[in-house]
Protein backbone atom coordinates (compact mmCIF):
# COMPACT_ATOMS: atom_id res chain seq x y z
CA UNK A 1 0.00 0.00 0.00
CA UNK A 2 1.74 3.68 -0.57
CA UNK A 3 -0.06 6.91 0.25
CA UNK A 4 1.39 10.27 0.62
CA UNK A 5 2.25 9.98 4.19
CA UNK A 6 3.87 7.12 4.06
CA UNK A 7 6.95 8.02 5.84
CA UNK A 8 4.62 8.63 8.96
CA UNK A 9 2.74 5.77 8.47
CA UNK A 10 5.80 3.68 8.64
CA UNK A 11 7.49 5.01 11.28
CA UNK A 12 3.88 5.05 13.40
CA UNK A 13 3.99 0.74 12.98
CA UNK A 14 7.65 -0.02 12.55
CA UNK A 15 9.14 2.56 15.01
CA UNK A 16 8.33 0.95 18.02
CA UNK A 17 10.02 -2.55 17.26
CA UNK A 18 13.08 -0.78 16.10
CA UNK A 19 13.41 1.19 19.01
CA UNK A 20 12.80 -2.45 21.05
CA UNK A 21 15.29 -4.25 19.06
CA UNK A 22 18.03 -1.06 19.27
CA UNK A 23 17.78 -0.95 22.92
CA UNK A 24 17.91 -5.03 24.00
CA UNK A 25 19.76 -6.20 20.83
CA UNK A 26 21.91 -3.99 18.60
CA UNK A 27 23.02 -1.54 21.18
CA UNK A 28 24.41 -3.91 23.54
CA UNK A 29 25.37 -6.70 21.39
CA UNK A 30 27.82 -3.62 20.17
CA UNK A 31 28.66 -2.74 23.67
CA UNK A 32 29.19 -6.18 24.74
CA UNK A 33 32.14 -6.34 22.28
CA UNK A 34 33.41 -3.31 23.56
CA UNK A 35 33.49 -4.86 27.08
CA UNK A 36 35.35 -7.82 25.79
CA UNK A 37 38.40 -5.85 25.60
CA UNK A 38 37.57 -3.88 29.03
CA UNK A 39 38.32 -4.79 32.90
CA UNK A 40 36.62 -6.86 35.33
CA UNK A 41 34.30 -3.42 35.98
CA UNK A 42 34.39 -1.71 32.18
CA UNK A 43 36.87 0.50 33.85
CA UNK A 44 40.55 0.31 31.33
CA UNK A 45 41.06 -1.36 28.34
CA UNK A 46 42.80 -4.57 28.60
CA UNK A 47 43.79 -5.87 25.18
CA UNK A 48 43.36 -9.27 24.44
CA UNK A 49 43.39 -10.42 28.29
CA UNK A 50 39.81 -11.74 28.26
CA UNK A 51 39.95 -13.63 25.23
CA UNK A 52 43.27 -15.25 26.66
CA UNK A 53 41.56 -16.35 29.71
CA UNK A 54 38.36 -17.50 27.54
CA UNK A 55 40.72 -19.72 24.86
CA UNK A 56 43.44 -20.95 27.77
CA UNK A 57 41.29 -20.99 31.62
CA UNK A 58 41.10 -24.62 32.78
CA UNK A 59 37.55 -23.71 33.22
CA UNK A 60 36.96 -22.99 29.52
CA UNK A 61 38.60 -25.44 28.34
CA UNK A 62 36.39 -27.77 30.23
CA UNK A 63 33.76 -26.08 28.74
CA UNK A 64 34.69 -26.07 25.56
CA UNK A 65 34.95 -29.71 25.73
CA UNK A 66 31.66 -30.26 27.49
CA UNK A 67 30.23 -28.36 25.09
CA UNK A 68 31.45 -29.87 22.36
CA UNK A 69 30.42 -33.37 23.60
CA UNK A 70 26.48 -32.03 23.67
CA UNK A 71 26.47 -30.97 20.31
CA UNK A 72 28.07 -33.85 18.99
CA UNK A 73 26.12 -36.24 20.82
CA UNK A 74 22.56 -34.64 21.75
CA UNK A 75 22.48 -33.23 18.05
CA UNK A 76 23.31 -37.04 16.32
CA UNK A 77 20.79 -38.54 19.48
CA UNK A 78 18.13 -36.22 18.96
CA UNK A 79 18.29 -35.94 15.56
CA UNK A 80 18.14 -40.68 14.69
CA UNK A 81 15.84 -40.71 17.31
CA UNK A 82 13.21 -38.11 16.38
CA UNK A 83 14.35 -39.78 12.69
CA UNK A 84 13.56 -43.06 13.90
CA UNK A 85 10.50 -42.53 16.32
CA UNK A 86 9.00 -40.72 12.71
CA UNK A 87 9.22 -43.43 10.43
CA UNK A 88 8.31 -46.19 13.05
CA UNK A 89 5.28 -44.17 14.53
CA UNK A 90 3.60 -43.90 10.69
CA UNK A 91 2.85 -47.63 11.05
CA UNK A 92 1.16 -48.13 14.21
CA UNK A 93 -2.95 -47.27 14.89
CA UNK A 94 -1.78 -45.11 18.18
CA UNK A 95 0.44 -43.28 16.32
CA UNK A 96 -1.06 -39.98 17.31
CA UNK A 97 -0.99 -40.98 21.46
CA UNK A 98 3.13 -41.45 21.14
CA UNK A 99 3.82 -38.45 19.16
CA UNK A 100 1.95 -36.78 22.18
CA UNK A 101 3.70 -38.33 25.01
CA UNK A 102 6.79 -38.51 23.26
CA UNK A 103 6.30 -34.06 22.60
CA UNK A 104 5.60 -33.72 26.01
CA UNK A 105 8.50 -33.23 27.68
CA UNK A 106 8.74 -30.19 25.39
CA UNK A 107 5.63 -28.42 27.31
CA UNK A 108 7.73 -28.71 30.57
CA UNK A 109 10.40 -25.97 31.54
CA UNK A 110 14.22 -27.26 31.17
CA UNK A 111 13.72 -26.59 35.43
CA UNK A 112 11.22 -28.72 36.38
CA UNK A 113 12.81 -31.08 33.86
CA UNK A 114 16.08 -30.89 35.67
CA UNK A 115 14.45 -32.03 38.72
CA UNK A 116 12.33 -34.86 37.25
CA UNK A 117 16.31 -36.18 36.64
CA UNK A 118 18.15 -35.39 39.15
CA UNK A 119 15.16 -37.36 41.31
CA UNK A 120 15.80 -40.35 38.30
CA UNK A 121 19.83 -39.95 39.11
CA UNK A 122 19.17 -39.70 42.82
CA UNK A 123 21.83 -41.47 44.36
CA UNK A 124 22.08 -43.64 48.47
CA UNK A 125 25.24 -45.46 49.28
CA UNK A 126 24.81 -49.21 48.96
CA UNK A 127 22.52 -51.46 51.10
CA UNK A 128 20.45 -48.10 51.83
CA UNK A 129 17.23 -48.37 50.15
CA UNK A 130 17.68 -46.80 46.47
CA UNK A 131 14.57 -43.82 45.75
CA UNK A 132 16.34 -42.89 42.29
CA UNK A 133 14.68 -44.98 39.55
CA UNK A 134 18.06 -45.84 38.12
CA UNK A 135 20.42 -46.81 40.98
CA UNK A 136 16.99 -48.72 41.68
CA UNK A 137 17.50 -50.65 38.51
CA UNK A 138 21.05 -51.19 39.13
CA UNK A 139 21.04 -52.74 42.93
CA UNK A 140 18.09 -55.00 42.17
CA UNK A 141 20.26 -56.83 39.10
CA UNK A 142 23.18 -56.97 41.64
CA UNK A 143 25.14 -53.91 40.64
CA UNK A 144 26.33 -50.84 42.49
CA UNK A 145 24.83 -48.03 42.86
CA UNK A 146 26.27 -44.78 40.68
CA UNK A 147 26.57 -41.30 41.56
CA UNK A 148 25.38 -40.68 37.83
CA UNK A 149 25.93 -36.90 38.39
CA UNK A 150 29.28 -36.73 40.19
CA UNK A 151 31.40 -39.51 38.17
CA UNK A 152 32.70 -37.94 35.04
CA UNK A 153 33.15 -36.72 32.77
CA UNK A 154 31.86 -39.16 30.61
CA UNK A 155 28.87 -40.53 32.82
CA UNK A 156 27.70 -37.40 34.18
CA UNK A 157 27.85 -35.65 30.51
CA UNK A 158 26.12 -38.20 29.29
CA UNK A 159 23.82 -37.82 32.04
CA UNK A 160 22.92 -34.41 31.40
CA UNK A 161 22.88 -34.90 27.84
CA UNK A 162 20.22 -37.80 28.17
CA UNK A 163 18.10 -35.27 29.92
CA UNK A 164 18.52 -33.02 26.80
CA UNK A 165 17.55 -35.67 24.63
CA UNK A 166 14.22 -36.62 26.89
CA UNK A 167 13.01 -33.10 25.39
CA UNK A 168 13.91 -32.34 22.74
CA UNK A 169 13.70 -35.71 20.41
CA UNK A 170 9.59 -35.02 20.44
CA UNK A 171 10.62 -31.69 18.83
CA UNK A 172 12.47 -33.62 15.72
CA UNK A 173 10.37 -36.61 16.01
CA UNK A 174 7.53 -33.83 14.96
CA UNK A 175 9.43 -32.46 12.15
CA UNK A 176 11.25 -35.40 10.72
CA UNK A 177 7.14 -37.07 10.69
CA UNK A 178 6.19 -34.29 8.57
CA UNK A 179 8.39 -34.33 6.10
CA UNK A 180 8.54 -38.08 6.42
CA UNK A 181 4.99 -38.17 5.74
CA UNK A 182 5.63 -35.74 2.57
CA UNK A 183 7.40 -38.75 0.44
CA UNK A 184 5.38 -39.59 -2.04
CA UNK A 185 3.82 -43.13 -1.19
CA UNK A 186 4.29 -44.77 -4.63
CA UNK A 187 7.58 -43.70 -4.84
CA UNK A 188 8.72 -45.93 -1.25
CA UNK A 189 6.13 -48.58 -2.61
CA UNK A 190 7.87 -49.03 -6.53
CA UNK A 191 11.09 -49.34 -4.93
CA UNK A 192 9.66 -52.18 -2.70
CA UNK A 193 7.91 -53.98 -5.48
CA UNK A 194 11.80 -53.64 -7.18
CA UNK A 195 12.70 -55.71 -4.51
CA UNK A 196 14.53 -53.80 -2.09
CA UNK A 197 14.50 -54.42 1.61
CA UNK A 198 13.09 -51.79 4.05
CA UNK A 199 16.59 -50.56 4.84
CA UNK A 200 17.55 -50.56 1.24
CA UNK A 201 14.80 -48.32 0.70
CA UNK A 202 15.37 -46.57 4.09
CA UNK A 203 18.92 -45.88 2.38
CA UNK A 204 18.35 -44.75 -1.03
CA UNK A 205 15.07 -43.17 -0.94
CA UNK A 206 13.83 -41.99 2.56
CA UNK A 207 16.89 -40.55 3.63
CA UNK A 208 18.33 -39.07 0.36
CA UNK A 209 14.26 -37.44 0.05
CA UNK A 210 14.48 -35.65 3.88
CA UNK A 211 18.09 -34.92 3.41
CA UNK A 212 16.99 -30.75 3.95
CA UNK A 213 15.12 -31.65 6.45
CA UNK A 214 17.35 -33.65 8.55
CA UNK A 215 20.04 -30.46 7.86
CA UNK A 216 17.59 -28.00 9.05
CA UNK A 217 16.57 -29.83 12.35
CA UNK A 218 20.04 -30.75 12.65
CA UNK A 219 21.13 -27.20 12.79
CA UNK A 220 18.15 -26.09 14.96
CA UNK A 221 19.65 -28.29 17.72
CA UNK A 222 23.12 -27.87 17.57
CA UNK A 223 22.22 -23.84 17.91
CA UNK A 224 20.11 -24.74 20.80
CA UNK A 225 22.72 -26.82 22.51
CA UNK A 226 25.67 -24.23 21.90
CA UNK A 227 23.54 -21.87 24.43
CA UNK A 228 22.39 -24.95 27.00
CA UNK A 229 22.28 -23.60 30.43
CA UNK A 230 18.88 -24.25 32.32
CA UNK A 231 19.74 -28.04 32.93
CA UNK A 232 23.43 -27.80 33.96
CA UNK A 233 22.44 -24.74 36.12
CA UNK A 234 19.74 -26.77 37.89
CA UNK A 235 21.15 -30.39 37.96
CA UNK A 236 24.93 -29.87 38.66
CA UNK A 237 25.73 -26.03 38.62
CA UNK A 238 28.89 -27.08 36.51
CA UNK A 239 30.18 -29.38 39.43
CA UNK A 240 32.21 -32.35 38.60
CA UNK A 241 33.44 -31.22 35.42
CA UNK A 242 30.52 -30.41 33.33
CA UNK A 243 30.50 -27.01 33.35
CA UNK A 244 29.59 -25.23 29.66
CA UNK A 245 29.99 -22.19 28.09
CA UNK A 246 26.78 -20.16 29.30
CA UNK A 247 27.08 -21.70 32.70
CA UNK A 248 30.70 -20.06 33.04
CA UNK A 249 29.45 -16.81 31.37
CA UNK A 250 26.81 -16.74 34.29
CA UNK A 251 29.23 -17.36 36.70
CA UNK A 252 31.24 -14.52 35.49
CA UNK A 253 28.86 -12.16 35.71
CA UNK A 254 27.29 -13.05 38.89
CA UNK A 255 29.60 -14.74 41.07
CA UNK A 256 32.39 -13.31 40.19
CA UNK A 257 31.56 -9.78 39.04
CA UNK A 258 34.13 -9.61 36.14
CA UNK A 259 32.24 -7.91 33.26
CA UNK A 260 35.40 -7.95 30.99
CA UNK A 261 35.24 -12.06 31.09
CA UNK A 262 31.79 -12.41 30.74
CA UNK A 263 31.88 -10.12 28.04
CA UNK A 264 34.50 -12.30 26.16
CA UNK A 265 32.98 -15.63 27.30
CA UNK A 266 29.60 -14.41 25.23
CA UNK A 267 31.57 -13.20 22.18
CA UNK A 268 32.64 -16.61 21.46
CA UNK A 269 29.14 -17.93 21.65
CA UNK A 270 28.53 -15.34 19.25
CA UNK A 271 31.31 -16.41 16.58
CA UNK A 272 30.19 -19.95 17.03
CA UNK A 273 26.91 -19.30 16.20
CA UNK A 274 28.13 -16.67 13.35
CA UNK A 275 28.08 -20.01 10.53
CA UNK A 276 24.31 -21.02 11.59
CA UNK A 277 23.39 -16.67 11.18
CA UNK A 278 24.23 -16.94 7.95
CA UNK A 279 22.22 -21.12 6.96
CA UNK A 280 19.53 -19.62 8.89
CA UNK A 281 19.10 -16.06 6.85
CA UNK A 282 19.26 -18.31 3.28
CA UNK A 283 16.68 -20.85 5.13
CA UNK A 284 13.68 -18.04 5.22
CA UNK A 285 14.48 -16.24 2.48
CA UNK A 286 13.93 -19.28 0.77
CA UNK A 287 11.11 -20.06 2.67
CA UNK A 288 9.53 -16.40 2.34
CA UNK A 289 9.59 -16.87 -1.97
CA UNK B 1 6.34 -63.46 3.92
CA UNK B 2 3.22 -63.23 6.24
CA UNK B 3 5.05 -64.88 9.34
CA UNK B 4 7.27 -62.38 8.07
CA UNK B 5 5.87 -59.32 8.33
CA UNK B 6 3.46 -60.04 11.73
CA UNK B 7 7.03 -60.82 13.20
CA UNK B 8 8.33 -57.07 12.41
CA UNK B 9 4.83 -55.45 13.75
CA UNK B 10 5.18 -57.04 16.84
CA UNK B 11 8.83 -55.99 17.51
CA UNK B 12 7.98 -52.19 16.17
CA UNK B 13 5.36 -52.37 18.34
CA UNK B 14 7.28 -53.83 21.52
CA UNK B 15 9.86 -51.02 20.93
CA UNK B 16 7.53 -47.87 20.71
CA UNK B 17 5.35 -48.69 23.70
CA UNK B 18 8.70 -49.37 25.73
CA UNK B 19 9.49 -45.84 24.32
CA UNK B 20 6.64 -44.30 25.19
CA UNK B 21 6.71 -45.91 28.84
CA UNK B 22 10.47 -44.87 29.33
CA UNK B 23 9.19 -41.18 28.01
CA UNK B 24 6.50 -40.96 30.44
CA UNK B 25 7.69 -42.61 33.85
CA UNK B 26 9.71 -39.72 34.89
CA UNK B 27 6.84 -37.62 35.03
CA UNK B 28 4.61 -39.98 36.43
CA UNK B 29 7.37 -40.65 39.17
CA UNK B 30 8.03 -37.04 40.15
CA UNK B 31 3.72 -36.88 40.27
CA UNK B 32 3.42 -39.90 42.75
CA UNK B 33 6.11 -38.45 44.67
CA UNK B 34 4.89 -35.24 44.82
CA UNK B 35 1.74 -36.80 46.78
CA UNK B 36 3.23 -39.06 49.49
CA UNK B 37 4.35 -38.57 52.68
CA UNK B 38 7.96 -37.47 53.53
CA UNK B 39 9.21 -39.93 55.48
CA UNK B 40 8.37 -42.51 53.14
CA UNK B 41 9.59 -40.65 49.71
CA UNK B 42 13.04 -40.27 52.11
CA UNK B 43 12.80 -44.13 52.92
CA UNK B 44 11.30 -45.93 49.61
CA UNK B 45 11.21 -45.42 45.62
CA UNK B 46 8.14 -44.17 44.58
CA UNK B 47 7.20 -47.35 42.42
CA UNK B 48 6.27 -48.82 45.87
CA UNK B 49 2.90 -47.77 45.76
CA UNK B 50 2.23 -50.02 43.27
CA UNK B 51 2.02 -52.72 45.87
CA UNK B 52 -1.02 -51.52 46.64
CA UNK B 53 -2.45 -49.29 44.46
CA UNK B 54 -5.61 -48.40 46.02
CA UNK B 55 -4.78 -47.31 49.37
CA UNK B 56 -5.40 -44.00 49.12
CA UNK B 57 -4.26 -43.19 52.72
CA UNK B 58 -0.85 -43.97 51.40
CA UNK B 59 -1.13 -40.80 49.52
CA UNK B 60 -1.44 -36.75 51.12
CA UNK B 61 -1.44 -33.58 49.63
CA UNK B 62 0.80 -31.79 52.46
CA UNK B 63 3.38 -31.38 50.14
CA UNK B 64 1.63 -29.51 48.28
CA UNK B 65 -0.20 -26.85 51.39
CA UNK B 66 4.13 -26.61 52.04
CA UNK B 67 5.62 -25.46 49.18
CA UNK B 68 2.77 -23.14 48.60
CA UNK B 69 2.80 -21.18 51.85
CA UNK B 70 5.83 -21.59 53.26
CA UNK B 71 8.01 -22.91 49.88
CA UNK B 72 6.84 -19.58 48.68
CA UNK B 73 5.72 -21.63 45.36
CA UNK B 74 1.94 -19.54 45.68
CA UNK B 75 3.88 -16.18 45.45
CA UNK B 76 6.15 -17.39 42.59
CA UNK B 77 3.22 -18.87 40.72
CA UNK B 78 1.23 -15.51 40.68
CA UNK B 79 4.65 -13.68 39.72
CA UNK B 80 4.56 -15.96 36.93
CA UNK B 81 1.55 -14.86 35.60
CA UNK B 82 2.07 -11.57 35.62
CA UNK B 83 5.54 -11.45 33.93
CA UNK B 84 4.23 -14.06 31.43
CA UNK B 85 0.88 -12.25 30.11
CA UNK B 86 2.80 -8.91 29.79
CA UNK B 87 5.68 -10.84 28.62
CA UNK B 88 3.60 -11.65 25.85
CA UNK B 89 1.31 -9.48 25.23
CA UNK B 90 3.71 -6.20 24.41
CA UNK B 91 6.26 -8.09 21.88
CA UNK B 92 2.69 -9.64 20.23
CA UNK B 93 1.21 -6.23 19.76
CA UNK B 94 4.68 -5.00 18.83
CA UNK B 95 5.30 -7.43 16.35
CA UNK B 96 2.01 -7.09 14.56
CA UNK B 97 2.66 -3.40 13.60
CA UNK B 98 5.99 -3.95 12.45
CA UNK B 99 5.38 -7.12 10.77
CA UNK B 100 2.25 -5.50 8.89
CA UNK B 101 4.30 -2.38 8.26
CA UNK B 102 7.00 -4.40 7.04
CA UNK B 103 4.69 -6.75 4.82
CA UNK B 104 2.10 -4.16 3.47
CA UNK B 105 3.61 -0.59 3.27
CA UNK B 106 5.89 0.44 0.26
CA UNK B 107 8.75 1.82 1.40
CA UNK B 108 13.08 1.83 0.55
CA UNK B 109 14.83 -0.04 2.53
CA UNK B 110 12.02 -2.15 3.69
CA UNK B 111 13.69 -5.41 2.70
CA UNK B 112 16.86 -4.80 4.33
CA UNK B 113 15.04 -3.89 7.91
CA UNK B 114 13.65 -6.79 7.65
CA UNK B 115 16.72 -8.74 6.69
CA UNK B 116 17.96 -7.58 10.01
CA UNK B 117 15.30 -8.14 11.87
CA UNK B 118 15.67 -11.96 11.37
CA UNK B 119 19.21 -11.84 11.42
CA UNK B 120 19.00 -11.09 15.07
CA UNK B 121 17.03 -13.95 15.57
CA UNK B 122 20.15 -15.77 16.36
CA UNK B 123 22.10 -13.48 18.36
CA UNK B 124 23.03 -15.11 21.52
CA UNK B 125 21.10 -13.56 25.02
CA UNK B 126 24.31 -13.60 26.59
CA UNK B 127 25.47 -11.21 24.15
CA UNK B 128 23.04 -8.90 25.09
CA UNK B 129 23.21 -9.09 29.41
CA UNK B 130 25.69 -6.30 30.74
CA UNK B 131 24.84 -3.77 29.01
CA UNK B 132 21.25 -4.18 29.48
CA UNK B 133 21.59 -5.37 32.70
CA UNK B 134 23.90 -1.57 33.60
CA UNK B 135 21.05 0.28 31.87
CA UNK B 136 18.53 -1.28 34.76
CA UNK B 137 20.72 -0.76 37.37
CA UNK B 138 21.13 3.16 36.11
CA UNK B 139 17.43 3.39 36.03
CA UNK B 140 16.28 1.66 38.68
CA UNK B 141 14.32 -1.34 36.25
CA UNK B 142 16.04 -4.24 37.62
CA UNK B 143 14.64 -6.67 40.25
CA UNK B 144 11.05 -5.24 38.85
CA UNK B 145 8.40 -6.43 36.47
CA UNK B 146 8.41 -3.97 34.26
CA UNK B 147 12.58 -4.30 33.34
CA UNK B 148 11.46 -8.05 32.58
CA UNK B 149 8.38 -7.05 30.43
CA UNK B 150 10.79 -4.64 28.00
CA UNK B 151 13.23 -7.68 28.00
CA UNK B 152 11.09 -10.38 27.09
CA UNK B 153 9.53 -7.56 24.09
CA UNK B 154 12.75 -7.27 23.01
CA UNK B 155 14.03 -11.02 22.54
CA UNK B 156 10.65 -12.14 21.68
CA UNK B 157 10.44 -9.48 19.08
CA UNK B 158 12.52 -10.96 16.15
CA UNK B 159 10.65 -14.27 15.90
CA UNK B 160 7.01 -12.96 16.51
CA UNK B 161 8.21 -10.26 13.86
CA UNK B 162 9.01 -12.90 11.42
CA UNK B 163 5.96 -15.30 12.23
CA UNK B 164 3.52 -12.88 11.73
CA UNK B 165 5.44 -11.43 8.26
CA UNK B 166 5.07 -14.11 7.04
CA UNK B 167 1.24 -14.86 7.26
CA UNK B 168 0.60 -10.93 6.32
CA UNK B 169 2.79 -11.75 3.01
CA UNK B 170 0.30 -14.29 2.39
CA UNK B 171 -2.88 -12.45 2.79
CA UNK B 172 -3.14 -10.77 -1.25
CA UNK B 173 -2.32 -7.13 -1.67
CA UNK B 174 -5.05 -6.76 -4.21
CA UNK B 175 -7.55 -7.24 -0.82
CA UNK B 176 -5.74 -4.26 0.75
CA UNK B 177 -5.80 -2.39 -2.92
CA UNK B 178 -9.50 -2.49 -2.79
CA UNK B 179 -9.83 -1.70 0.71
CA UNK B 180 -7.70 1.82 -0.09
CA UNK B 181 -9.83 2.44 -3.29
CA UNK B 182 -12.74 1.92 -1.30
CA UNK B 183 -11.49 4.87 1.33
CA UNK B 184 -9.97 2.33 4.32
CA UNK B 185 -6.79 4.20 5.86
CA UNK B 186 -3.89 2.12 6.27
CA UNK B 187 -4.86 2.17 10.28
CA UNK B 188 -8.34 0.95 9.10
CA UNK B 189 -6.90 -1.92 6.87
CA UNK B 190 -4.43 -2.68 9.72
CA UNK B 191 -7.03 -3.22 12.68
CA UNK B 192 -10.42 -4.03 10.45
CA UNK B 193 -8.54 -6.20 8.19
CA UNK B 194 -4.88 -8.23 8.86
CA UNK B 195 -5.70 -8.45 12.33
CA UNK B 196 -9.18 -10.24 12.29
CA UNK B 197 -7.44 -12.60 9.19
CA UNK B 198 -4.21 -13.60 11.20
CA UNK B 199 -6.03 -14.83 14.26
CA UNK B 200 -4.72 -18.07 13.61
CA UNK B 201 -0.85 -17.05 13.36
CA UNK B 202 -1.63 -14.53 16.25
CA UNK B 203 -3.05 -17.81 18.61
CA UNK B 204 0.44 -20.04 17.63
CA UNK B 205 2.32 -17.17 18.48
CA UNK B 206 0.83 -16.06 21.42
CA UNK B 207 0.88 -19.40 23.06
CA UNK B 208 4.35 -19.64 22.01
CA UNK B 209 5.73 -17.04 23.58
CA UNK B 210 3.37 -17.27 26.88
CA UNK B 211 5.27 -20.94 27.29
CA UNK B 212 8.52 -19.26 26.24
CA UNK B 213 8.13 -16.71 28.97
CA UNK B 214 6.76 -19.26 31.20
CA UNK B 215 9.38 -21.28 31.04
CA UNK B 216 12.13 -18.83 30.67
CA UNK B 217 14.63 -19.08 33.46
CA UNK B 218 17.61 -17.04 32.52
CA UNK B 219 16.48 -13.80 31.38
CA UNK B 220 14.74 -13.73 34.91
CA UNK B 221 17.59 -14.65 36.37
CA UNK B 222 19.58 -12.30 34.72
CA UNK B 223 16.83 -9.48 35.52
CA UNK B 224 15.26 -9.90 38.71
CA UNK B 225 18.58 -11.30 40.35
CA UNK B 226 17.86 -12.62 43.65
CA UNK B 227 14.78 -10.36 44.33
CA UNK B 228 12.25 -13.10 46.08
CA UNK B 229 9.17 -10.96 45.50
CA UNK B 230 9.17 -10.72 41.89
CA UNK B 231 11.06 -14.45 41.26
CA UNK B 232 8.65 -16.48 38.89
CA UNK B 233 8.03 -20.09 39.29
CA UNK B 234 11.33 -21.37 37.44
CA UNK B 235 13.94 -19.15 39.51
CA UNK B 236 11.89 -19.97 43.03
CA UNK B 237 12.59 -24.03 41.69
CA UNK B 238 15.88 -23.65 40.94
CA UNK B 239 16.93 -21.83 44.33
CA UNK B 240 14.40 -24.17 45.78
CA UNK B 241 16.95 -27.05 44.54
CA UNK B 242 19.79 -25.77 46.43
CA UNK B 243 18.29 -25.12 49.71
CA UNK B 244 15.85 -28.49 49.88
CA UNK B 245 18.62 -30.82 48.42
CA UNK B 246 16.96 -34.08 48.95
CA UNK B 247 13.68 -33.00 50.14
CA UNK B 248 12.36 -35.33 47.25
CA UNK B 249 8.69 -34.54 48.74
CA UNK B 250 8.70 -31.08 48.29
CA UNK B 251 11.20 -30.60 45.75
CA UNK B 252 8.59 -33.17 43.50
CA UNK B 253 5.23 -31.18 44.24
CA UNK B 254 6.82 -27.80 43.52
CA UNK B 255 8.20 -29.27 40.09
CA UNK B 256 4.92 -30.11 39.32
CA UNK B 257 3.21 -26.91 40.55
CA UNK B 258 5.88 -25.12 37.70
CA UNK B 259 4.77 -27.52 35.14
CA UNK B 260 0.47 -27.57 35.63
CA UNK B 261 -0.19 -24.37 33.14
CA UNK B 262 1.91 -25.80 30.09
CA UNK B 263 0.85 -29.27 30.74
CA UNK B 264 -2.95 -27.61 30.86
CA UNK B 265 -2.01 -25.74 27.75
CA UNK B 266 -0.02 -28.57 26.06
CA UNK B 267 -3.14 -31.01 26.07
CA UNK B 268 -6.12 -28.60 25.69
CA UNK B 269 -4.05 -25.95 22.68
CA UNK B 270 -1.94 -29.08 21.20
CA UNK B 271 -2.22 -28.02 17.30
CA UNK B 272 -1.65 -24.51 18.36
CA UNK B 273 0.71 -25.26 20.33
CA UNK B 274 3.23 -27.67 18.02
CA UNK B 275 2.50 -25.16 15.24
CA UNK B 276 4.28 -22.11 17.49
CA UNK B 277 7.07 -24.75 18.49
CA UNK B 278 7.74 -25.71 15.28
CA UNK B 279 7.81 -22.39 13.56
CA UNK B 280 9.64 -20.70 16.95
CA UNK B 281 12.16 -23.64 16.71
CA UNK B 282 15.04 -20.64 15.39
CA UNK B 283 13.92 -18.36 18.07
CA UNK B 284 17.81 -17.62 19.95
Amino acid sequence: MYNKNIKKWVALFIGPALFFLTLFLIYPSIQTFIFSFMGRRSEEFVGLDNFIYAFTSRAMLTSFRNNLMWIVFFTFGTVSLGLLMAILVDKVKYEKIAKSIIFMPMAVSFVGAGVIWKFIYDYKPMGANQIGLLNQILTSLGFQPKGWLIQGPLMNNFALIFVGLWIWTGFSMVILSAAYKGIPKDLLEAGRVDGANEWQVFRHIILPYMKPTIAVVATTMAVNVLKIFDIVYVMTNGNYGTEVIANRMYKEMFQYRNYGRASAIAVVLFVLVIPVIFMNVKRMRGEDQ
Amino acid sequence: MFKKMNFTKIIINVFIIAFMFIWILPTIGLLVTSFRPASEVSSTGWWTVLNSPLKFTQFTIENYQQVLNQGGMAYAFRNSFIIAIFGTALPVLVAAFAAFGLAKLQFRGRAVVYTIIVGLLVVPLQLTFIPVLKIYNALNLSGTFVGVWLAHTGYGLPFAVFMLHNFFSSLPDDLFEAAYIDGASIWTSFYKLALPLSVPAIASLVIFQFLWVWNDLLVALIYLGGFQEVAPLTVKLSSLVGSYGQNWHLLTSAAFISMVVPLIIFFALQRYFVRGILAGSVKG
